[in-house]
């Protein structure tokens, strides 16, 4: 179907909460909905060949318990709580949230740091696209209009993997103005593996390589911590909006980023 | 055991009798009402400019200022303080003055239908020169908002006392402060919207709207249109909360009860959020300059303000614009005992949505002016702001104040010591003190206040209104079945007014408050008045129900004396039944209202048929007064400002019912707490309004808001006949300014300062930065 009329504007409606909104206030006016809630192969959420996979239609709120054991279900459980309210985790998906890609998007952000395996369908064919290279902007994606975002593969940590999450928002549910997903493993007394992945701070959720590297193999104490989140405030290329400002977003990256690591060190 | 407790009504938390109706989801709301015709406005999306060309899409029935050269623009009027009136035409006639001004009304059969009619309305504006900003408005040269206001000064006031000059000059210091605070949106839950109906038997329509002044709404609207006051009927429903927003009169209202004759039809409009954050009234956004001379000893001898309030491009009836900046004026010293005061005061014009009360009016931002100047005056003094406090606060009555204003029996410090005792100042300084070794930062912040409340028609004919408010009637009917009915011309909108009400006549004439019903907001069936509005109903329609229930129980002795030949004087009235004191001879109430209509040949002449009785209370006002203090933390690196307690000792004399003021006073602490810290009207450069969403305009929610702490001191003023005060507003005055100190305080450590509202994490992170000191 949305090969049929994506050329017309037609749009995928999984969880609306994004994109009923967006019709509310006129900015979207999609021709045709294609609404594909009860299709019962959307909604698997399962392990299979060491990676989660998580289907169109499963929800946030699916996270609110760990889907699964080990340091992965447990990311996920401490990240969904930042999402909204709990109304809107009922309803909205994992997947929508990869789809529309709003910059402050915690999914994004986890998708971003632990290397996401995103699948897109049409009737052309099947693709995996890592998610290094399908945030290409504001709310833009390397989708096409005719693609349907099928499943998401987030690779299963390893049992000694810590990670440590953090996010400042101006009240409870609202949308980060700047968040740090970090994930590592300590070897003999030094960070090992290092993943930093900084969400709500640019147009899109990264890896900040800078602050990986001020962190990779050394001990991981507090002038090493406060080095890594120094050089990620100094990586970024800030937004700047009524909340924030350049040097804001940057002092806000700064301690998301110094808190996540110790909260991942602890 | 007994308890001591009251032995009537009033003084007991009884449930509101307005809530089984509003939790069942029975409650009648404007927008329940179905409407043959929707209309939906076309805004201004520029804040200044001449339209050149309205293109009108076809088959679609638009209005246009063209089509309205009958009626009038809205044009109150202010005869003090060199006040230019001004007019706001219902639809912008040749030039837009803000984002968000109705340009034209589109009339649809539904919604939707009529929402992509006004999208396909185009508008064409020759952008002008827009200013925004207040201070720039006073510049030389800046663009004129409305050409008869030569420098965007539409009203001014001045006021310096004889004793001014001297105590200045003899001060031992003076300490200054800048207070900015931002632009607010009162945000009530219940946006406005109206649904007027033309009755063709009649000639009148019926509008009803979500206001908090029926009567007030009526007489403009038929004053606007041409119309007598009796081809119109206004009825306030269920409204969800007003705040002042819906004191002032839209100029929406006018439109669709001329659409409404004009179609002889029924026409509704109901107003989206979007639309209200963009244009529905403003408040706040005012710029305050203090200086207070002290004397050796911590005394303040002068205070000298200059109040800039931006009122926006228009003024709001009924009170105008210069309320905010007249009542800074008036009412800045507060509490504080001070002889030597001076203030300029100026409404300026700018291109953005209008100005209107919201809750505190002004006093948010005069109160926090003047208790961050304690709080500095405080640090300059190496003393606890508490201390300076109890050296200055009023302590004796009545007080008559600088600016000659009465101040009736208070509690200025009583109150403050009861908050100092219960937040327990000393166990907290040593755990700051101990926080700041563990890198953390706490702050404790104290505002005491006084509100001045229950104005009666002096206070606002010192204005010089041309509508001037003040009294209340209440009417009192009892009819042959015994059911009291009492019709007042306040018109509540959440206060519980009629369960008070209830309280107050219950206790006059013995009958329980769930058998006395409120009637309100139907300017058919109340007498009339002004409304709900300055924390003047309980007062106000509370004396008039005191008086008015006093009349009916007079009426009632004599109907009992007669019919059980007895002395009025020996008839005691109590749970619904008259007896003679000290018998066993008594009768149902019922029968004294059977015979009072139906067998009046038992009373020789001597009464008058029915029981119905009116009552009209005027008082000259009155102050409540508390002192409000908040504990928080202020996370350094994200200028996170996390409340951890909230305690509040007020004084709003007589309470009548306890669970009603305490719901009152802690969703005023929330406004105040978002005011302080979280809710802001944002333009750009070009007058576009930036926070169009709940998303971006933020309330608190119930996580934002701590555990508040309610202590009552009940200060017996005989300022009221009913001896209570205001207490609508309290909340709101208080909280900001205990906030915003409890934030300096916590960042003091670091030599940073901040005196601006809502102090954002962004705000506190630069005033951080600037300081660049370690703690």
């Amino acid at each position: 179907m949305l090969g049929e009329y994506a050329a017309e504007d037609g749009r995928i409606l999984a969880g609306g909460q994004s994109l009923v909104p967006t019709m509310a206030f006129r900015l979207a006016k999609p021709a045709h909905l294609i609404d594909i809630n009860g299709i019962a192969a959307l909604e698997k959420l399962n392990v299979e060949n060491g990676s989660l996979s998580i289907g169109a239609c499963v929800r946030h709120a699916a996270f609110h318990r760990p889907a699964l054991a080990g340091p992965l279900g447990a990311l996920l459980t401490t990240v969904v709580h930042h999402i909204a309210h709990y109304p809107i985790r009922l309803r909205g998906t994992f997947c929508g949230s990869l789809a529309h890609a709003d910059p402050a998007s915690e999914w994004c952000l986890v998708a971003a740091t632990v290397g996401a395996d995103i699948t897109a369908i049409s009737t052309r064919g099947t693709r995996t696209i890592a998610a290094a290279d399908f945030f290409a902007g504001i709310m833009t994606t390397a989708l096409a209009e005719d693609e349907l975002l099928a499943r998401v593969n987030l690779p299963v940590l390893s049992r000694d993997t810590r990670f440590g999450f953090c996010e400042f928002s101006r009240r409870a549910g609202d949308y980060a103005i700047a968040m740090t997903l970090a994930t590592l493993r300590l070897e003999g007394g030094a960070i090992v593996d290092p993943r930093v992945g900084v969400g709500g701070a640019e147009a899109f959720p990264r890896r900040i390589p800078e602050a990986e590297a001020a962190l990779a193999g050394r001990a991981p104490n507090e002038a090493v911590l406060r080095a890594a989140a120094d050089a990620a405030a100094h990586a970024i290329d800030p937004l700047e909006d009524i909340q924030a400002d350049a040097a804001y977003r940057r002092d806000l990256v700064r301690a998301m980023t110094r808190r996540a690591l110790a909260r991942a060190c602890a | 055991m007994s308890v001591a407790g009251p032995t009537g009504w009033v003084g007991r938390s009884i449930r509101r009798l307005e809530d089984p109706a509003l939790i069942a989801g029975r409650g009648r709301f404007t927008a329940d009402l179905p409407a043959a015709h929707r209309v939906r406005f076309v805004r201004s999306q520029h804040a200044a400019g001449r339209i050149a060309n309205i293109a009108t899409p076809p088959g679609v029935l638009v209005i246009t200022a063209a089509d309205l050269k009958d009626v009038k623009p809205i044009r109150p009027m202010l005869h003090k303080f060199d006040y230019v009136p001004i007019g706001q035409p219902v639809l912008a006639t040749d030039r837009v003055r803000f984002v968000g001004e109705a340009i034209a009304a589109v009339v649809a059969a539904d919604e939707a239908a009529a929402e992509d009619a006004a999208d396909a309305v185009e508008v064409e504006i020759a952008p002008a020169d827009a200013v925004i900003d207040a201070q720039a408005a006073l510049a030389d040269g800046a663009p004129r908002v409305h050409d008869e206001v030569a420098g965007n000064v539409i009203v001014k006031g001045l006021i310096e006392t004889p004793e001014f000059a001297a105590a200045r000059a003899g001060a031992d210091r003076l300490v200054r402060v800048a207070l900015r605070s931002g632009r607010q949106n009162a945000t009530p839950l219940e946006t406005r919207g109206g649904h007027a109906a033309y009755d063709p038997t009649s000639g009148r329509v019926t509008l009803t709207c979500a206001t908090q002044t029926p009567h007030l709404t009526r007489t403009a609207i038929a004053d606007l249109l041409g119309l007598p006051e009796a081809q119109l009927r206004v009825i306030a429903p269920d409204v969800g909360g007003g705040f002042g927003q819906k004191m002032s009169l839209p100029p929406e209202y006018v439109l669709l009860v001329w659409l409404a004759r004009k179609l002889q039809s029924s026409v509704a409009w109901s107003e989206d959020r979007r639309e209200n954050l963009i244009a529905a009234f403003h408040s706040r956004d005012q710029h305050i300059t203090l200086e207070g001379g002290f004397d050796r000893d911590g005394k303040l001898v002068s205070l000298s303000a200059d109040v800039t309030a931006n009122i926006g491009a228009y003024s709001c009836f009924p009170t105008t614009c210069a309320v905010e900046p007249l009542m800074a004026m008036a009412e800045l010293p507060g509490p504080y005992d001070v002889r030597g005061y001076r203030c300029s005061a100026r409404g300026v014009l700018t291109h953005t949505c209008p100005m209107a009360p919201y809750r505190g009016v002004s006093r948010p931002v005069i109160t926090c002016a003047i208790e961050r100047l304690m709080d500095r005056a405080a640090a300059s003094f190496g003393m606890e702001p508490s201390e300076l406090r109890r050296r200055n606060l009023i302590d004796r009555f009545p007080y008559v104040s600088a600016t000659g204003l009465t101040f009736d029996e208070a509690s200025y410090i009583e109150t403050m010591e009861l908050a100092v005792k219960h937040i327990d100042l000393a166990q907290f300084r040593a755990r700051q003190k101990q926080a700041r070794n563990e890198v953390r930062y706490l702050g404790i912040g104290f505002c005491t206040f006084s509100e001045r409340t229950g104005y009666g028609t002096p206070a606002f004919a010192a204005r010089g209104m041309e509508i001037t408010p003040g009294w209340e009637t209440v009417e009192i009917v009892i009819d042959p079945s015994g059911f009291v009915e009492a019709r007042i011309g306040s018109s509540p909108h959440g206060q519980g007014l009629r369960t008070t009400l209830a309280q107050i006549i219950a206790d006059e004439i013995g009958v329980e408050p769930r058998l006395i019903r409120v009637v309100h907001g139907d300017t058919d069936r109340t007498p009339y008045g002004f409304g709900t509005f300055a924390s003047r109903s309980l007062v106000i329609a509370g004396g008039a129900s005191l008086l008015a229930a006093r009349k009916v129980r007079v009426k009632l002795a004599k109907i009992a004396g007669h019919l059980l030949e007895a002395s009025a004087d020996d008839i005691v009235l109590e749970a619904g039944v008259a007896k003679v004191a000290g018998t066993d001879r008594a009768l149902p109430i019922e029968s004294l209202a059977r015979a009072a209509y139906h067998q009046l040949h038992r009373f020789r002449d001597e009464i008058e048929p029915g029981i119905a009785e009116s009552a009209t209370y005027d008082p000259p006002g009155t102050f409540a007064n508390a002192c409000h203090v908040a504990i928080v933390e202020v996370d350094p690196e994200t200028g996170r400002v996390t409340l951890e307690k909230f305690l509040a000792a007020e004084d709003a004399g007589r309470i009548i019912n306890p669970m009603i003021v305490d719901g009152q006073i802690h969703g005023g602490i929330a406004q105040g707490i978002a005011n302080a810290l979280l809710e802001e009207i944002v333009y750009d450069a070009t007058g576009n309004v930036l926070t169009t969403t709940l998303a971006d305009f933020l309330p608190p929610t119930a996580r934002e808001i701590p555990p508040i702490e309610l202590h009552h001191l009940e200060t017996m003023s005989e300022a009221t006949i009913t001896r209570a005060k205001g207490v609508g507003e309290g909340g709101a005055i208080g909280a900001p300014a205990a906030v915003l100190n409890a934030v300096n305080d916590a960042i003091a450590p670091f030599g940073a300062e901040i005196n601006e509202m809502p102090a954002t994490p962004r705000r506190i992170r630069a005033a951080l930065r600037a300081a660049e000191k370690r703690p």
